[in-house]
């Protein structure tokens, strides 16, 4: 079976891939995320920027369907089915469709990757789950994947583990978009690397998201990330998102004072 | 049971087949359970047995559950009747059941295994209780038990294949030889316990039902009579079982698992079955391997010591 059978179907006209009413999500006593509402376009990027503790990470880990929220919709584009709310599926569905339709990439790359799988095994793993069983095949995908992300083909058959952090956040980007999702997730992708590797992997990020066209949600609390890659951006604070709208527009000309004072780089550590 | 009970030919010490009658109803229901779904695992309270893990507990707690005063027990342990292992296991039911023991494969209707499925095809009315010491096959790549368990509620089995992959592109081909992983019934992925994948085959539309009991993990799992069982595989790396240029050198089978015993210390060694009594019988019928009459291979077939040097090579 060909990943490419995932990517055939094409949106007919341009509805909204993914649409939050009203998320809220709390710790107890500690707000996570309130009242957050937006609509995600099909090939759309958009960043989440704010303080730590703003909310960033629990709001996408409601979108991506990792935390329930306490009330809130979040509905996506199903192929089959159109417009449905992710939490009301079936397990198994919902399973399903943050494995094939959906890639997760993690801030931190043990949470993404096997760690004791070859580098060719993590990326032909969605492969496998949904079905390929011809091992020449996968392995070719495989390395073809490892070309994209820019990793050596020769480290095919090692261990995650002895590759360095950004070679790590190519490979689990390798190993998401090898099934061709249409909506990627990412918490901090760039987080906890070098500067060059930085540029390098959002460049690379870049190029990857324009020439396949996938939507994405970045998590970041850098402005020069979601600058290169977001098209539309959300400022939160305090679980709320504080201000909206594209990209140059809210960082050339920001409105509210938060944002304001964000941009001006005095939060920017 | 009745029968037996008006004049007891066990160690009335205990109570028959050791465990107490509640214990044994319990692993019952998990036994009928697991029989209804083939390949699933179903949890089971487990008592502790006199002897120590890794002596198959949970294969003698299921034993003990299905084995009754009329009943014929064989015990296997790596296809051989007499290791140790095999001996104790024997001798303690007989102790605390009184039931006949044997080594002849036709002529019992339990046999424990550990780590062999008998050469001679079972029959209806058989049961085979394999001892498990690790019943988890997607264990080794996914250490978290409540994703395992909504992997096999899901049947999402993608990360096995991983393994098999795994194995090719270290080794050029599927390198596992044995716990090799199975599909039952086209629905549960299932560990067939540390068998050589030469006995995989046998598994599917056996006549006899099988039993695998876990004792430290605390799972049964059961395939039923005449139930599908496919060895895991790629298109292009299809599943073959292990084959031996030669045949066996006392018996002359082609068709058994073999295991390979050293003779000397001049390096001279053979290849024999690693079924006893399958050889043995073949022996007796008048089948001969090339080295059946050599005085070395002679020496070896006599000694009760083959299990010990198996033992050894482990
Ligand atoms: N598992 C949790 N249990 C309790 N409180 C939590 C949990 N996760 C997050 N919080 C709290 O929820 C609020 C939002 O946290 P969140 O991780 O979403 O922020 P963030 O914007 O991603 O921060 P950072 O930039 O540091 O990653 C914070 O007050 C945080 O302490
Ligand atoms: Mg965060
Ligand atoms: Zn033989």
């Amino acid at each position: 079976m060909s990943a490419l059978m995932l990517s055939e179907t094409v949106t007919p006209k341009r509805q909204p891939l993914m649409r939050a009413t009203g998320v809220s999500k709390s710790y107890g006593e500690t707000i996570g995320c309130l009242d957050v509402s937006f609509t995600l376009n099909p090939g759309e990027v958009i960043g989440i920027v704010g303080e730590s503790g703003s909310g960033k990470s629990t709001l996408l880990n409601v979108l991506s369907a990792q935390l329930s929220p306490d009330i809130g919709t979040v509905e996506y584009d199903l192929r089959h089915k159109g417009m449905s709310d992710i939490f009301r599926l079936s397990e198994p569905d919902r399973r399903r469709l943050m494995r094939t339709d959906w890639g997760i990439v993690h801030q931190n790359p043990r949470d993404g990757l096997r760690m004791d799988v070859s580098a060719g095994g993590n990326v032909g793993e969605r492969l496998m789950a949904i079905g390929a069983r011809h091992y020449g095949e996968i392995r070719a995908e495989g390395l073809d994947w490892l070309a994209k992300v820019e990793l050596n083909a020769s480290r095919v058959d090692d261990k995650p583990r002895t590759f360095s952090g950004g070679m790590q956040q190519r490979l689990q980007i390798a190993r998401n978009l090898v099934t061709r999702p249409r909506l990627i997730f990412m918490d901090e992708p760039t987080g906890g690397l070098d500067v060059s590797v930085q540029a390098r992997l959002l460049d690379l990020l870049r190029g990857l998201v324009r020439e396949l066209g996938i939507a994405a949600i970045v998590v970041t609390h850098d402005l020069a990330v979601v600058r290169l890659l977001a098209d539309r951006l959300m400022v939160m604070r305090h679980g709320r998102v504080v201000e909206e709208g594209l990209t140059d527009q809210v960082l050339d000309d920001p409105h509210h004072p938060y944002t304001q004072l964000l941009v001006s780089s005095v939060l920017q550590v | 049971m009745n029968a037996a009970a008006e004049k007891a030919s066990w160690d009335e010490a205990y109570n028959f087949a050791y465990l107490d009658e509640q214990t044994k109803r319990m692993i019952r229901r998990a036994l009928l359970k697991a029989v209804a779904i083939p390949g699933y695992q179903v949890p089971f309270g487990g008592r502790e047995m006199p002897l120590a893990y890794g002596w198959g507990t949970g294969g003698m707690q299921v034993t003990a559950s299905v084995i009754g005063p009329s009943d014929t027990l064989k015990v296997i342990d790596q296809g051989a009747d007499d290791t140790t292992n095999a001996v104790s296991i024997r001798r303690f039911f007989k102790r605390v059941a009184g039931i006949a023991t044997t080594e002849a494969t036709e002529e019992a209707s339990v046999i424990q295994t550990r780590h062999r499925i008998p050469e001679k095809p079972l029959k209806e009315g058989q049961v085979l209780v394999y001892q498990v010491p690790q019943p988890e096959p997607l264990r080794k790549l996914e250490p978290r038990e409540t994703e395992t368990r909504k992997m096999h509620g899901y049947a999402e089995y993608g990360l096995m294949h991983v393994r098999l992959y795994e194995d090719i592109s270290r080794f050029g081909h599927i390198a596992t030889t044995y716990s090799y992983p199975v599909m039952v019934n086209g629905r549960y992925v299932m560990s067939p316990s540390p068998i050589p994948k030469f006995d995989n085959p046998k598994m599917e539309n056996n006549q006899a039902i099988q039993l695998f009991g876990a004792g430290r993990e605390k799972r049964i799992y059961a395939i039923p009579p005449y139930t599908s069982v496919k060895s895991l595989d790629f298109e292009d790396h299809p599943f073959e079982v292990q084959r031996w240029p030669q045949a066996c050198a006392l018996c002359g089978a082609r068709d058994s698992y073999l295991d390979e015993v050293v003779l000397d210390d001049k390096g001279g060694r053979m290849f024999v079955c690693s079924d006893t009594h399958f050889c043995a019988d073949r022996q007796e019928k008048g089948h001969r391997g090339p080295m059946a009459a050599d005085p070395a291979a002679g020496a070896f077939a006599r000694s009760s010591d083959t299990s010990a040097r198996k033992e050894g090579e482990r």
